[in-house]
């Protein structure tokens, strides 16, 4: 690269950062274009695109002038088809959205069903749902992280965070008998107790991690490329974040400290001793420092909640909502009425509507409920994280080379299941 | 969310501000919920932004639901949050269906106020069939741009859809009719 045009780069990244588009546009076409604009369709079938999204890009030369996501390929209907599934049965359904946070997707949907239903858990359910969740988290991180280095060109990355994210899919066909979708929570607690032996093989688990992310940590903090591929590149301020409703770890590497873990008392995270990492560019590097940091606070709440997990039952013992133990149907009765009326015609939820949301690997996730007192949902919808944080991705990649827009991309961690629904 | 009584001061003074805007308001499952006509949405918003002491600021989700067959049939709901507070308080916008049935039932979008409903009320539109007046780009966001109906209407069936392809697609032309 010749030093004119990098000069010009600086320049523009000067008074690209913090701006909306339309002002980094509007800042960008008072330089003279040097070649007239092309237009590029990226997608929806590419590896580095995490999934089938379109981008239609606007290239002058290697320079982004402007991104337009095209999104849908993978729509499928979740949400209405919902509405012909028992509560119960629209379980499996709603965890195949977003494909790598099927815990939190059963968790905002159960919680949200059990607010209305205003159905408390036991704390044993509780804390096993934590312990779920944030090993779905570190989960959901390890591919991420994994996948972004692939993109930057990093491939042994990919694998060392495959390895690990297998153990966490063993973890989870331990305890629930699948390795994804596992349909593991239930309205009312979890399905089943934890099996003898998982405990100490999750501690085992959550001893070896930290000195793992170090190591990840040790890779990519000391590579150069991968340090002047993600440094200054994506920045996004924290006011325009917070205007395209961006949550999640891409809000907080902007220095924002909002995490609805710490804010409301779902599930009794107040129990837990955790931090919030947070950024303070609100660059790509910043994000995926932020990333890292929540992958260790993870570990934390999982060595806490198998240390402190607390005897008692694992799901409800109302059996209205909550099915029977499966011994007592050879003798009562009662336990073989209540079981076949909730396998037949599941709950019924008294009407009413309500949005709840969880703290997601990717952000707010939110459900909302509507119930019209029948066995069915009237409306199910949920706000996926991922559908809207990609609206920041103009933001991130105008003015920037078109191989940052791929790193952008990748940091964002958009999971199309989850945005076509 | 604010308490009980804070939502009805909340209300009370929508109502001073707006001519009679607010239509009812509701506070259950922890949840409050102010129901409001489509006219004054956006000054609603506006307000519940702007206004120092209730700086809803972001907005959370924007969401269709269709009341079949209560009337008005159709609401969009705003559910915005003050984060400084964690408050959150739900605003639905009550919209009447034409009776033409060529019409949309319309109310003003939000995206100057909010630009992170761009998408959603994409999304309410290609699924609902609401129309967001001076939206800046209102087409079908996840159904196929030629797709005829609104998918997530109560009144829409669901299944019995034929799976399409360039051998029997003129062999099956309005299958929804």
């Amino acid at each position: 690269m010749d030093s004119t045009i990098a000069d010009k780069e600086t320049l523009e990244r000067d008074a690209a950062i913090g701006a909306s588009p339309v002002e980094r546009t509007a800042a960008l076409d008072m330089v003279e274009p040097d070649q007239e604009l092309m237009t590029v369709n990226f997608g929806p079938h590419h590896p580095a695109t995490h999934g089938v999204l379109r981008l239609i890009v606007d290239l002058e030369g290697e320079v982004v002038r402007s991104v337009k996501p095209v999104v849908g390929y993978l729509h499928t209907g979740i949400e209405k088809n919902c509405e012909d599934k028992s509560y119960w049965k629209a379980i499996p359904f709603v965890e195949r959205m977003d494909y790598l946070s099927y815990f939190f997707q059963m968790e905002a949907f159960c919680g949200c069903v059990e607010r209305l239903l205003e159905e408390d858990i036991p704390k044993r359910a509780k804390y096993l749902r934590v312990i779920h969740l944030e090993l779905n988290r570190i989960h959901s991180h390890l591919l991420w992280l994994g996948t972004s280095a692939l993109d930057l060109g990093a491939m042994s990355m990919f694998w060392y965070c495959f390895r690990d994210r297998d153990r966490v899919l063993d973890l989870f066909e331990m305890s629930t008998g699948q390795r994804m979708h596992t349909r593991y929570f239930q309205v009312g607690g979890v399905m089943e107790d934890l099996p003898s032996g998982w405990a100490e093989k999750a501690a085992a688990f959550c001893a070896e991690m930290p000195s793992r992310i170090d190591q990840y940590e040790a890779l990519l903090d000391q590579n150069e490329i991968f340090l002047r591929r993600t440094k200054n590149v994506g920045i996004v301020s924290r006011e325009r974040m917070l205007e395209l409703g961006v949550t999640g770890p891409l809000l907080r590497a902007t220095g924002e400290p909002w995490d609805l873990r710490k804010v409301t008392d779902y599930l009794d995270y107040s129990d837990f001793d955790f931090q919030i990492p947070v950024g303070t560019v609100g660059d790509n590097y910043d994000r995926y420092r932020c990333r890292l940091a929540e992958l260790r606070e993870s570990v934390k709440i999982v060595s806490q909640a198998l240390e402190g997990l607390p005897e008692g039952p694992y799901r409800s013992l109302n059996r209205k909502v909550a099915l029977p133990p499966r011994d007592e149907l050879a003798t009562s009765m009662e336990a073989l009425i209540h079981h076949f009326k909730l396998v037949t015609e599941g709950f019924r939820v008294p009407s009413g509507e309500l949005y709840y949301s969880i703290e997601g690997p990717r952000g707010e996730q939110g459900c909302y409920v509507r119930s019209d007192g029948s066995s069915k949902p009237a409306r199910v919808h949920f706000r996926d994280c991922s559908f809207i944080n990609l609206q920041s991705l103009p933001d991130m990649c105008v003015g920037t080379y078109i191989a940052d827009m791929i790193a952008s991309l990748a940091m964002l961690d958009p999971i199309l299941g989850g945005v076509d629904r | 969310m604010p308490d009980a009584p804070g939502l009805e001061l909340i209300a009370g003074e929508l109502n001073e501000a707006f001519a009679e805007a607010v239509l009812g308001t509701a506070h259950a499952h922890g949840q409050a919920t102010i129901e409001v006509q489509p006219e004054p949405i956006l000054d609603v918003l506006r307000w519940l932004r702007d206004t120092p002491g209730q700086e809803y600021t972001f907005c959370a989700s924007v969401h269709g639901v269709d009341y079949l067959p209560q009337t008005p049939r159709f609401a969009v709901h705003y559910q915005l949050l003050n984060m400084a507070r964690v408050e959150r308080i739900c605003v639905k916008a009550l919209l009447d269906d034409p009776e033409d049935p060529e019409m949309l039932p319309a109310v003003d979008s939000c995206v100057s106020m909010f630009p992170t409903a761009e998408f959603q009320e994409r999304e309410i539109y290609d699924f609902f069939g609401i129309e967001f007046r001076g939206h800046p780009d209102l087409r079908r966001i996840f159904m196929p741009e030629d797709y005829v109906g609104w998918p997530q209407r109560r009144d829409f069936p669901l299944g019995g859809e034929p799976v399409l392809f360039t051998h029997n697609e003129h062999k099956t032309p309005r299958w929804y009719d």
